[in-house]
């Protein structure tokens, strides 16, 4: 449709499939989150998969892995924008909005992209089973949901500082201990053999820590990403 | 001016009386005492952090740099209460149940708190422009803001915690609240909150100084 | 008529108002109480040596930077706009911008295009290729570009949406004869179509404007 305005949803999916495109042709956060998430996982069921492990183990481990195994990657969105200086083309082609949520939407995709390789290969690695397959799920939606939300702001802010990689990780780490804590403690009902409870409160909670921080992410970002 | 003297004795009263008083919790005996320096100590490490956030925003809305003097200043000041009542947590849990650290919300709040703050002023460390710094280091106490207290009103109320339960609000409990005890430990949380305001003075007051001889030394010589 | 992206002709109503803008990058003073009115049709050049500030300005004219005092006005059509949307309004060509190496020619355009919400059909922003003499890499990336052709994409890139206002610092950077014809032709045709500003050390490039800034001590 030559002349009209196109939606908001589909100028966020724009950004999307290029960041999607361009990540497919270089494989450049994919690379880094897989090897972490694998050499980590290696290394950890080399060392200690034999046994069962007991469930509040598996969960720590799990959450261990995955965080800084997306850490790793999480901030490229924003970073290699700035590193390569099309942030400036960004800037005067899509409004602010458009830019948070198709950062937020490719940060979310790689994620999910992540777990769905990595859920697997932790059960077998580890000889794990899963008790409450739905709980499961639904902890790592919300969690990731979490986690995105919060460090995709995070990643705009050192782009903009023009900082790599460490920093992200401390100013990542005290915004989502938060998440941390609650995403281990009912992953653990999760497992065989591991603490009860319905894990409701729980989902509730995390629901409501990604809702607030995407809210606080989308409304602080023209601050971030404007002068 | 007067309320620092004010301040000064206060706090002189305070001591006093912490230890003169019959210990409030009589299973734990002296180590109860810790109370009335623990609690206040992070009541002003929190306050500290709603000061910072509050003047980030008001950078934000002004771009008046002096604001971002005064977060920083709020943020140092409350970083020091932040770990003064760490600490003292520390030493109380390893004194009453034989370690320093358990992981309950409370414990888990103030130290995403103390994160935030150290994370800020290494985030603060590593941007040079003025400008950007004070934007970045807004926007980032303000997200630190919105996702470490969420936790603090949320989290204690899910689950068993080994923290000694909060007597202000339910009255009653181990604690003897008698009214000497709660009259000092008023008294205490006021005299903390006090003392982090002569302090963020002071340290705003050295962030000038600092921006002065920065200049002069750019400009003059 | 009010400007609406990405649509041609209806440009008339825009204007840029400068008043009392001032800009210091910490000791270095880069423009004091600048005030001036540009309207569909006026060229402007900004001039100076290396390091005026030439570059800063024009970040101030297209949002990137906010003035330390003074305000800068995008009116359309009489309604002043948000500097949230000055986005819509502006193209701009610069070294400190760049285009997306991984993708191809035309799917930089479209990406540009989609994402601004102004979608352009692939026979439109092929012939944008034709006009900056790109039309036989369409289908190439970026990154094989030389730095004379990706300045062509730049320009192809910034008139996409058909900008009332046209910033252009260094026009001419690494494009052989062919390029800086076109970048005549260029600033020739926004001689009806919007507002053209650019920042040049080339005193020929200066004599295309009709009015000038001098930036620097």
């Amino acid at each position: 449709m030559p002349n009209g305005r196109s939606s908001w949803a589909g100028r966020i999916l724009a950004l999307l499939a290029k960041d999607l495109r361009a990540e497919y042709r270089t494989r450049y956060a994919v690379s880094a989150v897989f090897l972490f998430a694998l050499t980590t996982l290696a290394a950890v069921s080399f060392s200690l998969g034999a046994g069962g492990l007991p469930a509040h183990y598996l969960s720590v481990l799990f959450w261990v892995i995955l965080f800084f195994s997306a850490l790793s990657g999480l901030a490229q969105s924003f970073v290699k924008e700035a590193e390569t200086k099309t942030a400036v083309t960004l800037k005067l082609a899509a409004s602010d909005d458009v830019v948070f949520f198709g950062k937020w939407t490719f940060n979310l995709a790689l994620m999910l992209g992540l777990e769905i390789v990595l859920i697997p290969l932790f059960l077998i690695f580890l000889n794990a089973q899963l008790a409450r397959w739905s709980l499961f799920l639904s902890v790592v939606v919300l969690g990731s949901l979490g986690m995105v939300s919060a460090t995709t702001l995070i990643a705009a802010v050192i782009a903009a500082a023009g900082v790599r990689g460490a920093l992200f990780s401390v100013l990542s780490l005290p915004v989502l201990l938060p998440l941390l804590v609650p995403l281990v403690r009912v992953t653990e009902i999760c497992f065989p053999g591991g603490a009860q409870g319905s894990g409701i409160p729980e989902l509730r909670l995390l629901a409501g820590y990604a809702v607030v921080v995407m809210a606080g992410g989308w409304l602080l970002f023209p601050y971030v990403w404007r002068e | 001016m007067w309320w620092k003297y004010l301040t000064g004795a206060a706090m002189a009263g305070v001591i006093v009386a912490a230890f003169m008083l019959p210990a409030p919790q009589i299973q734990i005996g002296d180590a109860s005492r810790i109370f009335f320096f623990h609690v206040p100590a992070a009541l002003a490490g929190f306050v500290a952090f709603v000061v910072a956030a509050v003047y980030g925003a008001v950078y934000l809305k002004t771009r008046n740099l002096v604001a971002d003097r005064r977060a920083a200043a709020s943020a140092e000041v409350g970083l020091t209460f932040s770990t003064i009542a760490l600490i003292s947590g520390a030493i109380f849990a390893n004194v009453t149940w034989g370690v320093f650290w358990n992981w309950d919300p409370r414990e888990t709040t103030l130290l995403a708190v103390l994160l935030v703050y150290a994370a800020y002023f290494a985030l603060r460390q590593a941007v040079g422009h003025p400008s950007t710094r004070a934007r970045l280091s807004a926007v980032y106490i303000l997200l630190g803001g919105v996702a470490a207290p969420f936790l603090f009103f949320v989290l204690p109320r899910m689950y068993v915690s080994l923290h000694p339960r909060d007597t202000l609000v339910s009255g009653g409990g181990e604690f003897a609240m008698t009214l000497p005890v709660g009259l000092t430990f008023g008294a205490a949380m006021v005299t903390y909150v006090l003392l982090y305001l002569w302090l963020f003075q002071l340290a705003d007051r050295a962030g000038r100084i600092k921006e002065e001889l920065d200049y002069q030394r750019e400009h003059v010589l | 008529m009010a400007y609406v992206a990405g649509q041609i002709g209806l440009t008339g109503g825009f204007t840029l108002t400068l008043d009392g803008v001032s800009k210091a990058y910490g000791r270095r003073r880069i423009c004091l109480d600048v005030s001036l009115e540009l309207k569909i049709g006026d060229r402007l050049a900004v001039v100076g040596p290396n390091g005026s500030g030439k570059t800063t300005f024009l970040k101030l004219l297209c949002g990137l930077l906010r003035p330390d005092h003074g305000v800068i006005h995008y009116t359309n059509d009489g309604v002043a706009e948000d500097r949230l949307t000055w986005y819509r309004f502006v193209g701009l060509v610069a070294p400190d911008l760049a285009l997306y190496d991984e993708l191809t020619a035309l799917e930089n355009l479209r990406f540009l295009s989609r994402v601004g919400g102004w979608p352009k059909a692939d026979a439109e922003l092929r012939s944008l290729l034709v006009e900056v003499g790109l039309e036989e890499r369409e289908h190439d990336l970026v990154v094989t570009f030389s730095s004379g052709m990706k300045q062509r994409l730049k320009y192809a890139a910034a008139l996409v949406k058909n900008p009332p206002l046209l910033l252009l610092d260094e026009p001419t950077a690494n494009l052989d004869e062919a390029g800086v014809a076109m970048f005549g032709r260029m600033i020739n045709t926004y001689r009806s179509r919007g507002i053209c500003v650019m920042a040049t050390n080339d005193p020929k490039e200066a004599e295309l404007a009709e009015r000038q800034i001098v930036m620097g001590r």
